[in-house]
């Protein structure tokens, strides 16, 4: 077993995993990552489905990822390369559009067109937003801090805090609680008139997540997907080049050019402990890798539960850990398309396929279709957030042809009276349906359909209950609660095991600050 | 007053053009974007492909057993070593050696070259040829020219030109398109994989509807000033006007350049040794041998953490913006003396990065040398860390890749 030894494991080659071990690799430490697919990207992959059309199976598209990881590890010399989304599309459902473009200005027009009232709301909305990202951006950007500690460093951490709330203005502090606490829908009241309008803004809300846009919760979701940024732009979104498993092959470019080593096809099954800390993992055949430091890119389920043995880990965190909620709620059904689809308002332009396609007109809309996921159903009508993502890449498809991602929503991870297996095509068919009622003709393009299911997503990735944030995004499971209270700065009970993954401060979507932040806290325990 | 012009692409490109936003390029109407996105346009440079209409640059005919021997004299660049089929980027200069314009030579014969200006040259240079056996003529109207630029140029104009497959970087050759004589050349201002084409103006629009036509499976789109602007830093190539003036116009010692601090010194072969004589070309011999140069031409890339900071910490959102800063703002050094000039400036989203093109004193300009650039945040001037750096900026294998036919 001697030639297995490392300075650090981390378990599961997803973007958080790869970050994570770009930064120990980048510090000196002898890197392994295990991987149990044949593939890096964990849930951010790009596969050939078809010759020549690339499917982004699951992840899609890109803006949380933290600016600094772009500098700190040097990716743009390992091929990244975010590709401008251009525009945003929102059928109003009465054959109208919402069309968002680079320029402010026309998007003032543009609300205007519908309703007068709402377009300096437009304004405000964004501005009163931008005003609450800055707020809570030094909470999002450092590990929480430790509110229960007893040590001194935790009392300096909490100052800082306080401090900086201290800071933070009435009114923006104001509306940080009212986002965190309350729902999309009400937000979204103080400003707009105009439902389409509303619907617009709300699609951010209930991503991921088991809530609908009236659910309190929703607001928090909303924020999270504020918090992205692209080229310097607030709340922009991007393709990254070759998808967002483009993205995750330039981390592993990164990783292993500063020496980590990735080992592919090496399911981890348990962690291996010696007096109460971690000395390496066994794989399924057997194999072990031995080091001191083992990390857990998984997610908080599979990184307390399935990789250690609980029975060695306080009570109190097994019960949160078994608690915590996930509940996946998201679909994707992927297609491969003949040509572009036909807006029958914009019959004669491809501007409106540069972004974003958002089938939810309004809120109420995207409420109906939750209702469903209450009770263990999936939407009749599900809201799709699609991008034709060869428009902007035309790499990810031949010429001329197309690839179209949809994500779908409302599907529920627990089926009542029926399984996955089961209901698989019909729900694909229910989502196409959507599409063609927006796009008439759809299905005469599709050359083929892929239907990918929260359990598709569980088995396929490991996210639990097919979670796409590696749990949900609610209040008690954020920031000092995530995974667990006590336990938000990436160590575990177990010295030498530590957690990296989105079911970590500050959570997920392709965002890589877990990884980073958990680097941090790994270098400062080995004294580095 | 002539109403202002258009170019011979003008009725097609304008139909594309949902902005109605217009420099007057030479008089003539040159789109600034085409969309309300150029960073949209800029991407289709460098990773699928663009159309921009450069007609509106000078253009010159330059015939007759004198040729070569006029231009030879009047070139910075050794036009003698550019043979028939071949293409030269050069410039030329005043008798104190300091840069008048620049543009691109295409030789197609023996005593037959193609001559692009940036600004009117025509009498300047038949005055250098009275008396030679050469006959110069203005054909500014008489020609599009169209760039099509991005990695997918060549598969595009392959479909309609099978020479472009193998055109090496710098050469051109005569094709048919559209039923058209084209001349077809693997040059461009972008820094990518790119061709133009040099169209007679009456066949213009044809020609560009094939190239459209060819293009559209690609994604292809027309591309504006704003995207050229980025798109020429990135490539570190320099612009009349905003890197150096001509300096038969400048009104002060300081407003002129010589090649060598223009980061032209690659076009000296065989200067310094005067082996080669053309108009001002004693004065940057001796410039060269007496080591008199004021400034040298660098890259200079900026700090990113240090940019954040300086905005977070005076409660903005650190800007990033893909247009380049009209204005010219100094560099310092370490003690805060002006040590050079950046020229342009501009966030390149390919680079992630803050970059421009500088001036600096000549010992400054080994690439690393960490300096300050000028800038004001919150109406208070302050400075920002930068590094020099070597240009191209972005330099993809693709832009001279020779290659070989399939």
């Amino acid at each position: 077993m001697s030639t297995h030894e490392y300075d650090a494991i981390v378990v599961g080659g997803g973007h958080n995993g790869l970050t994570h071990a770009a930064y120990l690799a980048k510090a000196g430490l002898r890197t392994l990552v295990l991987e149990k697919n044949g593939g890096v990207g964990g849930a951010a992959i790009t596969e050939e489905l078809l010759p020549g059309f690339h499917f982004t199976t699951f992840s899609y598209a890109l803006s949380l990822l933290r600016p600094e990881i772009i500098h700190e590890l040097d990716l743009v010399q390992h091929g990244f390369l975010p590709l401008m989304m251009p525009s945003s599309f929102h059928p109003t459902g009465d054959g109208g559009y919402l069309l968002f473009g680079d320029d402010h200005q026309a998007n003032v027009q543009e609300i205007r067109r519908h309703s007068p009232r709402d377009a300096d709301a437009y304004e405000r909305y964004h501005y009163d937003l931008d005003r609450v990202c800055q707020a809570v951006r030094p909470l999002f950007d450092n590990p929480p801090p430790n509110i229960f500690g007893k040590d001194p460093d935790d009392a300096v951490d909490v100052k800082w805090l306080l401090d900086h709330l201290g800071g933070v203005e009435q009114k923006v502090m104001h509306d940080v609680v009212r986002l965190l606490t309350g729902s999309a829908a009400d937000w979204l009241d103080d400003y707009f008139e105009h439902e389409a309008i509303k619907g617009y803004h709300a699609s951010s809300s209930i991503i991921g997540s088991k809530v609908g846009p009236m659910s309190p919760g929703s607001g928090l979701v909303l924020l999270f997907h504020k918090m992205g940024e692209h080229d310097g732009h607030l709340g922009s979104w991007a393709f990254h080049k070759g998808g967002n498993g483009g993205f995750t092959q330039v981390l592993n470019r990164a990783a292993q050019a500063y020496g980590a080593e990735v080992r592919l096809g090496a399911q981890v099954t348990n962690l291996i402990t010696q007096d109460g800390r971690a000395v390496g993992v066994a794989l399924e055949d057997g194999t072990e890798f031995r080091a001191p430091v083992v990390v857990s890119a998984l997610d908080p389920r599979r990184t307390f539960l399935d990789l250690c043995d609980p029975r060695e880990l306080p009570l109190d965190l097994v019960d949160n850990v078994r608690r915590m909620k996930f509940r996946g709620v998201s679909a994707k059904v992927n297609f491969a398309l003949d040509s572009l689809p036909v807006f029958p308002a914009l019959p004669d332009t491809v501007d409106h396929f540069g972004g974003f396609l958002n089938i939810g007109p309004t809120i109420e809309y995207v409420e109906r279709a939750f209702d469903a996921a209450k009770y263990g159903w999936y939407s009749e009508r599900p809201f799709i957030d699609a991008a034709v993502q060869s428009v902007v890449d035309p790499d990810m498809a031949p010429p001329g042809k197309h690839v179209m991602s949809c994500f779908v929503q409302y599907a529920p991870y627990e089926l009542r009276g029926s399984d996955w297996e089961t209901e698989r095509q019909a729900f694909g068919d229910k989502a196409q349906a959507v599409l063609e009622s927006h796009f008439p003709g759809f299905g005469d393009l599709v050359l083929h359909r892929e239907v990918v299911t929260p359990v598709d997503i569980e088995a396929r990735t490991g996210l639990t209950e097919g979670n796409i944030f590696a749990g949900e995004f609610l209040a008690p499971q954020m920031y000092f609660f995530r995974p667990a209270p006590g336990w938000s700065q990436y160590a575990t009970p177990l010295e030498g095991y530590y957690q990296c993954g989105s079911g970590t401060h500050p959570g997920g979507c392709v965002i890589g600050s877990p990884g980073r932040l958990a680097s941090q806290r790994v270098l400062r325990d080995l004294g580095r | 007053m002539t109403p202002v012009r258009t170019t011979p692409f003008h009725p097609r490109l304008s139909e594309l053009n949902d902005q109605g936003l217009y420099t007057h390029w030479q008089d003539t109407l040159s789109p600034l974007r085409y969309s309300h996105a150029p960073k949209h346009e800029y991407f289709a440079v460098r990773n699928s492909v663009g159309v921009f209409d450069t007609s509106p640059l000078y253009k010159y005919v330059v015939t007759g057993p004198d040729a070569e021997r006029l231009l030879a004299g009047a070139l910075v660049r050794d036009v003698r070593t550019c043979k028939p089929g071949q293409a030269h980027y050069t410039a030329w200069c005043d008798d104190r050696g300091r840069v008048m314009h620049d543009g691109v030579v295409f030789r197609h014969s023996a005593d037959e070259f193609f001559l692009t200006a940036a600004r009117p040259a025509l009498s300047w240079f038949q005055e250098l040829g009275s008396g030679m056996r050469v006959e110069l003529e203005d054909v500014t109207e008489g020609y599009g020219m169209l760039a099509v630029q991005g990695p997918r140029s060549r598969t595009v104009l392959m479909e309609l030109a099978p020479e472009a497959e193998t055109l090496g970087y710098f050469d051109h050759v005569p094709v048919k398109i559209a039923d058209t004589a084209v001349t077809l050349s693997r040059t461009g201002y972008t820094g990518d994989l790119g061709f133009e084409l040099t169209v007679p103006e009456d066949r213009a629009v044809e020609v560009l509807d094939a190239v459209l036509e060819a293009g559209r499976p690609h994604s292809i789109r027309p591309f504006g000033e704003e995207a050229l602007m980025t798109l020429r830093i990135e490539a570190g190539l320099p612009l009349i006007d905003i890197e150096w003036h001509d300096a038969r116009l400048a009104m002060s010692d300081a407003d002129t350049v010589t090649p060598k601090e223009l980061g032209f010194g690659w076009m000296l072969r065989g200067v310094r040794d005067g082996s080669r004589r053309f108009v001002g070309s004693e004065a940057i011999r001796r410039e060269l041998v007496d080591g008199t140069s004021r400034w040298a031409t660098t890259g200079v890339v900026v700090d990113w953490a240090d940019w954040d900071r300086l905005y977070r910490d005076a409660g903005h959102f650190p800007p990033k913006s893909e247009h380049p800063l009209p204005y010219e703002s100094m560099i310092l050094d370490a003690d805060r003396s002006e040590v050079g000039y950046c020229t342009s400036f501009v966030y390149s989203p390919v680079l992630q990065r803050h970059i421009g093109i500088a001036r600096v004193r000549p010992d400054l300009a080994a690439a690393g040398t960490e300096l300050r650039l000028e800038l004001a945040v919150d109406h208070h001037n302050t400075t920002v860390r930068i590094e020099t750096t070597t240009m191209p900026f972005f330099d993809p294998p693709r832009k001279k890749e020779q290659w070989k036919k399939a």
